[in-house]
């Protein structure tokens, strides 16, 4: 057997990020404390620079996608468009968990972690066959789930660890038991083969593929936090340290996604009828009860959590259209939806380093007319959550809506216009308390207003003019989004 | 630099609203660099008229590809209805921004910018020719307003915004659905090229948007908890301004690309109208404030207004463009004269005004005079527009007709009510002795929308002659 020949360049994204990683674990040893801090970020946010701009190379040096790595890997621009998303995300992620007041001992280790699961989730949408693509999720998540514990001082936080560690795993597991019932019946590793396997042994309804698929459709569903597999979304959200949140509701959910939607067309094109129609339902769940659920959050993190449950869901309805339509309206709409969730995540950062406690809809009265830029960036955000035009958030909506039609779900299209208009009610309300009710008394912070947090503010900024930016530049994203969509066999 | 004209509509408010949001403006002075805004909209919009060759069709267009893929584009241009739309849009804008500025607004900077971008927001909905972009800037009207009733209103004002934006998302997420299906299936968003669709479905999903709007009768339930709650001068903009933004939806989008649908449920229509029109004058005759009246007899108007509208034919359009024009200038004006008289006797209670007449000759006499443009007394633009809407609506069944010429009588009802009631009579017990008639700052606000009322009655032609409907 002949080695196979690396293409150091098609995983240069993920190879930058474990350099970024590897360094800042260096400097938790190397570096002394009063500097660890600030040498840590910088390597981070560095390490994510250099895995945009690499995979942004990828991006414009591969008109046709090809296998890499003894064919495991996919060199194309779909992944590439992931993961500049990813990049993206990590750097913002970076500026919002800079004045989070970790333990000194621990920061080098969280930048670490969190450059290491972006190199994971980089990899992981490139995967190109089963094993690659469990090694990718399982490598994200177990950075994740040590993310979501890094406080340790923290019940709240450490809880949150456990919980998303035991639910992670079992998700993991059953994604895993439906890899290898696929594998068993098709004898197949890549989604391709898998694909021509089915087709040329008449697989299409057998019930050992066809449980794999579930398995598999459940499995990235946990990773989604698409309903009914959303469990433990609102509770990790909320107990794990917000910037992890912001991260994880962005980065997460678009890579398992995009990953979703690269499995379901490459490897089982041939049980379409079948899994549109499951995508379909799961995606009129996650609408249904994350929006629902929503409705009656006081917990500002618990909202956010039902609302990015509810967000999988109209990624889910472009991911059920299964047309190319659909590939581009899901790579659209991550970025408006990864640049809202980021930022509305870092305002409630920022309140809750002001408050010292968690953030609830009572105690952000008023904080609109207090704090400008961050009440104004929230209203932008809760508004493209919402789908409101002037967002990016809106046209999003309406290429999952258009895509939805395109293949004849009106249903879906109805479905997703309901969730919109329930939706308004507790985005909306966010935007009540900010500006229309006056703060209760005693809620001001001891010892005058902490120093303004020039970073994360900038961060939250960058988020808002990400957003609003997607409103007005819908041509050259969606020509990106096009040509990344069109690698994928449709 | 014709073809700038419209965006210049657009943007010139929006731009002036980002400076006064950024810049460390005084109160006094964000409330002048607004007003001047206003004014120098009303200046283009001038500017505009004078430009414009009526029987052109589509004029100042400007077109700039936004989302090629499916065919979604950045089209803006004026029509001869839609000139004279913006027309009254920019006349009460700036009148209810002066109004705001004499009479002081907390938070000002937040205040003029939100009241500027509504001003773009409206002239956008009037000027777009894409589908797409008219839905943006129907949805971005409802942001600045929103904040307005929700920030700057009364003491119900929470429940108020929240009903107002349920119900008007929910009629605008059907409207989504219809603009989706139709943009698909024709291959392209542009609103200029002549398209119909006889898909009633997707008409309907058009209807409800403009049915929640204007409202018509039974999806009125947001209008009076809306217009009593907020500020006098964005209840004026409320019911002057935004409402036509239906009428404006019906007779540019649901009545010429969706004939035969617009046919076929004409009678439904004509009935809801026929409903809100009677039932919107009975409960404006028995409302027990000002803004009461003033609200219901809104929602009468504009089922009047689409009445005009699905008669489908050139007299009724031609008197519902009329009848648009006229209802914004004289809604805005009895709006603010009513902000006006909640300012002298700090309620707008029937029972507790009266006798304001006494010493106030000139608030007396703008009262009367809107009051009886209002009822439409012959000679005034409103008996124009009416009129033309009822010999409209009579070729299609002279019973119609009836129903909306009895409500002419009802009108006269309740304005005649609500004038005697604030004017006349005992003097009541919260108005003021001191006279305190109205100062040269209100004067200046009110006096000119009834001057642009009192000039149409004298040439109600000048919109009338000046339509053409294709």
């Amino acid at each position: 057997m002949t080695k196979p020949v690396v293409d150091w360049f098609a995983i240069s994204p993920s190879l930058a990020l474990l350099a970024a990683s590897g360094l800042t674990l260096l400097g938790a040893v190397f570096v002394p404390v009063v500097a660890r801090k600030l040498y840590s970020a910088v390597v981070a946010a560095l390490g994510f620079i250099a895995a945009g701009v690499w995979a942004g190379l990828v991006f414009s040096e591969s008109p046709e996608a090809t296998l890499e790595l003894a064919d495991t890997i996919s060199r194309d621009r779909f992944a590439a468009f992931a993961q500049i998303v990813v990049a993206g995300a990590g750097l913002l992620a970076v500026g919002i968990a800079y004045g989070q007041r970790t333990r000194a001992d621990h920061v080098g280790e969280y930048y670490a972690v969190l450059t290491a699961a972006a190199a994971g989730m980089a990899f992981l949408v490139q995967s190109a066959d089963l094993m690659t693509l469990f090694l990718g999720l399982e490598w994200f998540s177990i950075s994740l789930y040590i993310l979501c514990a890094i406080e340790v001082d923290a019940v709240s936080s450490l809880e949150a660890g456990l919980k998303y560690l035991i639910v992670g795993s079992f998700g993991s597991a059953v994604l895993l038991f439906g890899l290898a019932l696929v594998y068993g019946a098709t004898g197949e590793l890549g989604f391709a083969e898998i694909a021509a396997q089915i087709e040329r042994q008449g697989l299409a309804d057998d019930g050992l593929v066809l449980a794999g698929l579930g398995m598999i459709l459940a499995g990235l569903g946990f990773k989604a936090s698409a309903a009914p597999f959303h469990m433990w979304t609102p509770d990790v959200y909320e107990g794990a340290p917000t910037p992890v949140t912001a991260f994880m509701s962005a980065a997460t959910k678009a890579v398992a996604l995009v990953l979703a939607l690269r499995v379901l067309v490459t490897a089982f094109p041939a049980e379409d009828e079948l899994w549109t129609i499951a995508v379909a339902v799961i995606a009129c769940v996650s609408l249904a009860w994350g929006n629902i659920a929503a409705l009656v959050q006081g917990n500002l993190k618990r909202m956010l959590a039902y609302s990015s449950v509810s967000h999988a869901g109209f990624m889910l309805i472009a991911i059920a259209a299964d047309n190319e339509l659909g590939g581009r309206a899901l790579l659209y709409y991550l970025i408006p939806y990864s640049a809202a969730s980021l930022g509305a995540f870092g305002v409630v950062a920022a309140r809750e380093r002001e408050l010292g406690e968690r953030v609830t809809l009572d105690n952000i009265a008023g904080m609109g007319w207090e704090r400008p830029l961050l009440g104004v960036a929230m209203w932008v955000f809760m508004l493209s959550f919402a789908g409101f035009p002037l967002t990016g958030g809106f046209v999003g909506k309406f290429y999952v809506f258009a895509a939805a039609y395109d293949t004849g779900f009106w249903w879906l299209l109805l479905a997703g216009v309901i969730g919109t208009a329930i939706s308004l009610y507790y985005y909306l309300a966010v935007v009540r308390s900010m500006y229309m009710r006056m703060p209760a008394v005693g809620l001001a912070p001891a010892g005058g207003s902490p120093p303004r947090e020039v970073i994360l503010q900038g961060s939250v900024f960058a988020c808002m003019g990400v957003t609003i930016g997607s409103f007005f530049a819908v041509q050259p994203l969606i020509d990106l989004a096009e040509k990344a969509a069109a690698q994928l066999p449709f | 630099m014709n073809e700038w004209l419209t965006t210049i509509l657009i943007f010139l408010p929006i731009g002036a609203a980002l400076v006064v949001w950024l810049l460390p403006l005084s109160d006094r002075g964000a409330g002048s660099l607004a007003l001047l805004a206003a004014l120098a909209e009303v200046g283009v919009w001038i500017n505009a008229l004078t430009r414009f060759e009526f029987e052109d069709g589509l004029q100042f267009d400007h077109r700039y590809t936004w989302f090629g893929d499916l065919g979604v584009s950045y089209h803006v241009g004026l029509l001869d209805f839609s000139l004279w739309l913006v027309g009254m849009t920019v006349v009460v804008m700036a009148a209810a921004t002066a109004y705001a500025f004499w009479t002081g607004r907390e938070r000002a900077r937040a205040y003029f910018g939100l009241m500027l971008f509504l001003t773009g927001a409206v002239v956008g909905v009037f000027a777009s020719q894409d589908l797409l972009l008219f839905y943006v800037f129907f949805e971005a009207m409802l942001i600045p307003l929103y904040v307005l009733v929700g920030v700057w209103g009364g003491a119900g004002r929470l429940s108020a915004t929240l009903k107002f934006v349920i119900y008007t998302m929910a009629g605008s997420l059907l409207m989504l659905v219809s603009i989706i299906a139709l943009g698909l299936t024709e291959g392209t968003f542009d609103l200029s090229r002549p398209f119909t669709s006889d898909n009633p479905l997707i008409f309907l999903g058009f209807v409800a948007a403009f049915a929640v709007k204007a409202p018509l009768f039974p999806l009125h339930g947001w209008l009076p908890d809306a217009y009593r709650e907020s500020s006098a001068e964005v209840a004026a903009v409320l019911s002057g301004v935004v409402s036509k933004a239906a009428g404006f939806g019906f007779l540019f989008i649901a009545i010429p690309h969706f004939p035969e649908p617009a046919r076929d449920l004409q009678p439904l229509l004509l009935a809801l109208a026929a409903a809100g029109l009677v039932y919107g004058s009975i409960v404006a005759f028995r409302a027990p404030d000002v803004r009461g009246v003033i609200a219901y007899s809104s929602l009468a108007q504009m089922s009047l207004i689409t009445i005009g509208l699905f008669a489908l034919n050139d007299f009724g359009f031609e008197g519902a463009v009329l009848q648009m024009v006229n209802h914004g200038l004289i809604s805005g004006a009895l709006f603010l004269l009513a902000g006006v008289i909640e300012r002298r006797a700090a309620t707008g209670d029937f029972a507790r005004l009266g006798g304001m007449a006494r010493g106030r000759p000139a608030l007396a006499t703008l009262l009367m005079t809107a009051g009886i443009i209002a009822l439409a007394v012959p000679g005034s633009a409103a008996f124009a527009g009416e009129f033309l809407i009822l010999a409209g609506v009579f070729d299609e069944g002279w019973g119609w007709a009836v129903v909306g010429a009895a409500a002419i009588v009802l009108a006269a009802m309740y304005m005649l009510r609500l004038i005697s009631a604030v004017l006349h009579g005992q003097t009541g017990s919260s108005v003021p002795d001191e006279a305190l008639d109205l100062r040269p700052a209100e004067l200046a606000v009110i006096v000119p929308l009834l001057g642009c009322l009192l000039a149409l009655s004298a040439w109600p032609a000048a919109v009338t002659d000046h339509l053409n409907f294709g």
